[in-house]
């Protein structure tokens, strides 16, 4: 089996977001990147594939030179490959787009990748990533199995969650649940010595346009102080009266 | 022209959501100087949307769509939207909303906008505001396709009512073998019990409960409050709780009316999980607990004495105002 796992580069989650002075674009200052974490369970469940089942695990991005010591970690944590496509992220669309010509050209059973990354949250790559791939699709996938053609993927629904079968080729959304976050890999020294002589191929763009933009950010309205109660009288009072909540 | 809402119907009548949307829509549809045409499945009585503002409901009528299958769905709304002419289309943020979402837009080849929580501020060029960095900051998105999709956030816009009717049509589409290639083998849904996903109030705890049998107080609470538990990430990675109920940046978004945090700490990671919920309250020990920094009221206390008192009063409360 062939699996190539999409890696989104983003802010760690501790990262405080900020934007520049005309505010159109996040200020990458001080922000260190990491593999979103969704990726990070569906890279750690691809591994598995890999020493159980034999696959063979590619790791993509889609962005600048400066996703490649993301790329590396990959690698580190256990990819046989990684591939760069040159160009900004512009928008889950544009992105999906440059994804499915790589997964084309590779001929990949099974991509997964994240339900969303933890930057845009946009959840849409992976679906529009199936759509033009004409891919099986299954998203908040929190439990993957494959046996020859066939796949089971448990997915998250409101209150629940549910059981399905398909075929492959698939595409997943995944996120916590794919594997026990105390399963999830760090690289090792061995990796990362690894990780040096493995290939990370750049390919250039094939020119895919955005359909939307991310015009201009905006920060929360500061709040105001807490309002503490003395009591659990006074809070149920604050509730009622001030907040109109209960 | 018009805008078309996807309402979702479920277990014989609307959810909320689907109202919301209708709402939303309606509110689009007046920027804009049309209608407001819904589609759904398989409802038995499509009456209520009129209320929302829905001008016109087809309501497809096919046993296949009885459960829900993405690519399935997705086919049948971009049919009814191209047949409708639609400039914009309206789902909400459900699990499955999200999950036909960008299947829909490769159909419609249209640009889609997630995590919507208010009306366009501009028709043209087409913007809307919605969350990004999980909550932390929001981002005005410009989508420049002929037809937009927007995915509204739970309770950004809330339910506007209106005098009017809707009509009903049939509708009809092609689906084929293809369309049902992923297939539900099973489902296990918690019925009884309100989600967080569709929870105005959401009750949650975290490592401060110090164990799982110390739960029982807070599922008392939100039995009272009609609320939905939930938790911490520590405390599901524990086993405490289902992962289900955990909250945050590598969890749920919570957008409540008001969201309660029992011995909580207000990690950066917590919080950005719920940002967008309305009123926030704290009930922590500690004062320098970095939740009330964020937090719109407070208790300073056990957790042990005060949710008893709490949820005893609560329902003194309730008994005396309802
Ligand atoms: C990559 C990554 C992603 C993460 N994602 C998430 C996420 O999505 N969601 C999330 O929640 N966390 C997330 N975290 C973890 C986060 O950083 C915090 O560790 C976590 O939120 C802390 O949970 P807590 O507040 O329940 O526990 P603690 O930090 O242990 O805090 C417990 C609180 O309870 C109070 N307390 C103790 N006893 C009592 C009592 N008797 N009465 C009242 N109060 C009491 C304490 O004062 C303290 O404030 C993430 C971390 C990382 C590294």
């Amino acid at each position: 089996m062939k699996i190539l796992v999409c890696i989104s580069h983003v802010p760690d989650t501790t990262s405080k977001i900020n934007f520049n002075s005309d505010n159109t674009e996040f200020d990458t200052n001080g922000v260190q990147f990491v593999i979103n974490p969704n990726d990070e369970f569906g890279l750690t469940r691809a591994m598995w594939f890999k020493e159980k089942q034999n696959a063979t695990v590619d790791v993509v991005n889609v962005g600048g030179p400066e996703t490649e010591p993301t790329l590396r970690k990959a690698l580190a944590i256990g990819a046989d490959s990684a591939i760069r496509v040159n160009t900004s992220a512009l928008d889950g669309y544009q992105v999906a787009k440059e994804l499915a010509k790589v997964a084309q050209d590779g001929g990949y059973d099974l991509i997964i990748a994240g339900r969303e990354s933890i930057d845009y949250n946009g959840g849409m790559v992976p679906g529009m990533l199936a759509g033009l791939l004409g891919a099986s699709f299954v998203n908040k996938c929190i439990a993957l199995e494959v046996e020859g053609n066939s796949a089971t993927a448990v997915r998250e629904i409101d209150g629940g969650k549910e059981t399905l079968s398909t075929t492959l080729p698939l595409v997943i959304g995944g996120q916590k649940g794919l594997v026990e976050e105390s399963d999830l890999r760090i690289p090792n020294m061995r990796g990362i010595m690894m990780a040096r002589k493995k290939p990370l191929n750049v390919v250039e763009p094939q020119g895919a346009d955005a359909e939307t933009k991310a015009a201009s950010f905006e920060k929360p309205a500061p709040r105001g102080d807490v309002k503490l109660a003395e009591s659990v009288d006074e809070l149920i009072e604050m509730l009622h009266n001030d907040a109109k909540v209960i | 022209m018009s805008v078309v809402v996807y309402t979702e119907f479920e277990e014989g009548k609307f959810k909320k959501t689907a109202l919301e949307v209708a709402s939303y829509a309606k509110g689009i549809a007046n920027q804009m100087g049309t209608s407001v045409i819904a589609i759904t499945f398989n409802a038995d009585d499509t009456a209520v949307l009129g209320n929302y503002g829905v001008d016109k409901v087809l309501n497809l009528k096919e046993e296949q769509l009885n459960t829900f299958v993405a690519s399935a769905f997705a086919k049948a709304i971009a049919e009814a939207a191209q047949a409708e002419q639609a400039k914009v289309v309206v789902l909400s943020s459900s699990a499955n909303s999200n999950y036909l979402a960008p299947l829909l837009a490769v159909h419609l080849k249209a640009g889609y906008a997630s995590n919507v929580v208010a009306l366009p501020t501009s028709t043209d060029p087409f913007t809307v505001k919605r969350t990004a960095f999980t909550n932390k900051a929001f981002n005005h998105t410009v989508i420049s396709t002929d037809t937009k999709i927007i995915g509204l956030s739970k309770n950004a816009y809330g339910l506007k009512e209106h005098e009017g009717a809707a009509t009903e049509e049939a509708f009809s589409v092609s689906l084929g073998e293809d369309d049902f290639g992923v297939k539900v083998e099973n489902v296990d849904k918690a019925t009884d019990k309100v989600t967080i996903a569709d929870a105005e109030i959401v009750v949650s705890a975290g490592r401060g409960l110090k164990g799982p049998e110390n739960w029982e107080m807070v599922e008392e609470m939100a039995d009272i409050l009609g609320a939905a538990t939930a938790c911490s990430k520590p405390v599901s990675d524990l086993g405490w709780r289902p992962h289900s109920e955990h909250v945050g940046q590598t969890g749920k978004p919570v957008a409540a009316n008001l969201y309660i945090a029992i011995g909580i700490s207000g990690a950066i990671q917590h919080l950005a999980g719920i940002n967008a919920s309305k009123t926030k309250v704290v009930i922590n020990n500690d004062p320098e607990a970095p939740f009330f920094k964020a937090a719109d009221y407070g208790i300073v206390g056990d957790a042990f004495e005060i949710v008893p008192e709490l949820n005893e009063k609560l329902k003194a409360f309730k008994a005396s105002n309802s």
